[in-house]
């Protein structure tokens, strides 16, 4: 077959143990890894990759999105590209905490973009953290490990979930250790909520880069680890030193991903007809309040597909824009950096200065366990720190790859995504999921079970909500542990 | 002055700079520190306008290579402490255009990338509902370590071939070539024959492989290139012996 040609691929399963592990582990004998994404896509003409150029705004007109602007980030130069459909595929925004699993390009551009657009953020109050991360550099450290059989460990050398009801612990040396329900393998939140008191208490090690615990996965051997995850032990040696074959590996709760985003229905339409997500950046409603290992790749595989079948779709019935809507658009967008970013005098804010400050304030008023008072600050700090984006000046002036440029318009998104993470979070006075307030630390169905939808405004957002469609599992309490 | 790091960083801002430059910065030394930690102190508190990619921090994305005293690296995993107390001099990867700074041009690759068909390409067009493939352990691992390659440009940046004629398609792509070659659903061994002997650039590397030496995935180019020589000599003397019956 010759390039060009379009035949259709097959399904396939990841299998290495950085991604969709659980799947993987159980398949490996039979389901070789998937062909490379970008690669295969390369055969295909019609696709025309534009590389390393940073959408700004959508261009929205006669009450549809028809296209993008979009500055190629080498040159400077300010394009619009026009779309029957727009497909936003950004990933999560987990830089907008201090500390996340997170690459730097996830800052919620995508989510910002349809926010701007008047499209609403969906359940952004359901953040979801992840309970070994790796001390300093944030990089996760799977599930798999404690599915192997890895254990946390305070800095008493107690498996310490065993005081927050996950259950009794086996010892390690049991041979039905680990068996299915053992309380290192309980939810995320749950052992990403001991973590936070274990540190309350005094019993997390103390480090400048954030105090962490113990996994200790040394009872398994040199090789299981090999054989088993050998990306885990790879990655301690490399990015902390550590060979946790003779060392435990400091981990502690690190931003994962965001449950919540770009309100769309099934098909990944948005409110904003041309408009389609996909992936973290959208919120199909997949993950609910609290998203269970591998499911991303339902959101990446099965909703990905399905916004390509209907954004062509929708492509299909809708005239192409015009040229003057195009060159308009581009002209504004042009126009609204050089008055902005690039014009201003310096006024002593800068980018690392404000995205400091806003992950600060995200991770002390939105983070592990919520309160009104801690959420309240945390609304006005981004208030304020809106109006200190107002004032930014770049240093960087240069048209060429200049990163403090892209920096800035990311920070401009986190902004935006941090504040609908904060206000829906203070809205939703009660506990589910991920959400946890200390002031309402119970389930609150009458009033809560309900989808929050955060709308841009003015001044705050708007935070309005939708019934939630419930299928086959009504909600019910959740229990863990040896019951 | 045990304590400081210094840091001298290839400058080049073609807007303003008839020449690149060097740039010395001193920042305080962090025994946990990566060099891209350095980097983004730099940014982040001493000089907004230094320039350089980055994301993942943690050899995915490929993104972060540059000339550490002058050998390829991922600064995501480049410690400081290794060079300590010396000087660490930054430079961008060699054997490509410069954009800004620390970043390189490599269009070059990208358009190579597609030349030697990088996907799958199956004896006859198998359609979705036949159901999945399926690969045994032992399949798999024929490939599996051609197929770790994060397009980080290291490998270019160690290839002597490459430094004296950037025509040579290089390590990572004839990599990838072998990698589906080598895949147990492709077809393509004969397709891809142009495009990787297109070059006398394959028959001039040599075993004991610099882009094997700097991958930092262990991907194996060198390897990968020996391994395309004998398969496509051999096709040209089958080719010889049998006009017709060789594999094509």
């Amino acid at each position: 077959m010759e390039p060009g040609t379009r035949r259709q691929g097959r399904g396939s399963a990841f299998w290495w143990d950085e991604a969709g592990e659980d799947l993987v582990r159980r398949r490996q004998n039979r389901l070789p890894p998937p062909p490379h994404p970008f690669q295969t896509s390369l055969q295909f003409d019609g696709v025309t990759r534009y590389d390393e150029w940073f959408v700004t705004s959508l261009i929205v007109a006669d009450g549809r999105c028809q296209g993008v602007t979009a500055i190629e980030i080498r040159t400077g130069e300010m394009h619009s590209i026009g779309a029957g459909s727009v497909i936003l595929c950004t990933g999560g925004g987990g830089r907008v905490y201090p500390f996340t699993t997170n690459g730097n390009i996830k800052t919620g551009d995508g989510m910002a973009l349809a926010y701007r657009a008047g499209v609403p953020l969906k359940d952004m109050e359901f953040v979801q953290y992840h309970p070994t991360g790796l001390r300093g550099t944030g990089i996760l450290i799977t599930e798999a490990a404690r599915g192997e059989g890895g254990i946390l460990v305070n800095n008493e050398g107690r498996r310490y979930l065993q005081d927050y009801d996950l259950g009794l612990p086996l010892d390690i040396k049991d041979p039905n250790h680990p068996h299915k329900r053992t309380m290192e393998l309980d939810p995320r939140d749950r052992l990403s909520q001991a973590f936070i008191k274990e540190r309350a208490a005094g019993r997390t090690f103390q480090d400048p880069d954030g105090d962490y615990v113990h996994l200790d996965i040394r009872h398994l051997g040199e090789r299981t680890i090999d054989r088993k995850i050998p990306m885990v032990r790879e990655l301690a040696v490399r990015y902390v030193g550590i060979d946790p074959v003779n060392q435990p590996i400091p981990v502690r709760t690190v931003v994962h991903y965001m449950m919540g985003g770009i309100d769309t229905d099934i098909n990944c339409a948005t409110s904003l007809p041309g408009l389609f997500a996909a992936g973290e950046c959208a919120c199909v409603s997949v993950n609910g309040a609290n998203r269970l290992g591998s499911n991303s790749l339902t959101e990446i595989l099965v909703f990905g597909a399905r916004a390509g079948v209907a954004a062509v779709d929708h492509a299909g019935q809708v005239p192409p824009p015009s040229r003057q809507l195009l060159e308009a658009a581009r002209r504004a967008e042009q126009a609204r950096l050089e008055d902005t970013l690039f014009q201003r005098n310096g006024s002593g804010e800068t980018v690392a200065g404000i995205r400091a400050d806003l992950q600060r304030s995200l991770e002390e008023g939105a983070g592990i366990f919520r309160d009104q008072q801690a959420l309240e600050r945390t609304c006005a700090i981004i208030a304020e720190l809106k109006r200190r984006y107002q004032s930014l000046a770049l240093a960087d002036r240069s048209q060429t790859f200049n990163t403090e440029l892209i920096a800035a318009l990311e920070l401009g998104a986190m902004i935006d995504v941090g504040e609908a993470i904060a206000h829906s979070a203070l809205a939703r006075t009660e506990s589910r999921g991920s959400h946890q307030r200390t002031d309402h630390p119970h389930r609150d169905n009458d009033r809560f079970l309900k989808h929050s939808l955060a709308y841009r405004g003015e001044g705050d957002p708007r935070i309005g909500y939708r019934d939630v469609t419930i299928t086959r599992w009504p909600p019910s309490e959740r229990v863990y542990g040896n019951v | 002055m045990s304590d400081q790091t210094v840091l001298e960083v290839h400058r080049y801002l073609p807007d303003e700079d008839a020449e690149p430059r060097f740039q010395s910065y001193e920042v305080t030394y962090k025994e946990k520190w990566v060099v891209l930690d350095a980097m983004n102190h730099i940014k982040a508190e001493i000089d907004p306008t230094l320039s350089f990619r980055w994301s993942c921090r943690m050899g995915i994305c490929g993104s972060c290579g540059m000339m550490v005293n002058g050998e390829p690296k991922l600064t995501c995993e480049t410690f400081i402490r290794d060079y300590h107390p010396d000087t660490i001099k930054v430079e961008p990867l060699t054997h490509f255009p410069v954009v800004r700074d620390l970043v390189i041009n490599m269009e070059d690759f990208m358009e190579k990338l597609p030349s030697v068909s990088p996907w799958l390409i199956p004896a006859e067009d198998e359609p979705l509902e036949d159901g999945e493939h399926q690969q045994t352990p032992a399949q798999v691992a024929q490939y599996q370590r051609f197929s770790m390659c994060i397009n980080c440009m290291l490998c270019y940046s160690a290839c002597p071939v490459y430094g004296l004629d950037s025509k040579f398609t290089g390590p990572a792509a004839l990599a990838l070539a072998q990698r589906y070659n080598l895949d147990s659903r492709d077809d393509g061994h004969g397709h891809r024959a142009d495009a990787v002997t297109a070059h006398e650039g394959i028959w001039e590397s040599t075993y004991v492989g610099e882009c094997t030496q700097v991958c930092p995935k262990g991907v194996d180019p060198a390897g990968a290139i020996q391994m395309l020589k004998l398969s496509y000599a051999l096709d040209w003397a089958k080719s010889l012996v049998m006009p017709r019956g060789g594999r094509t």
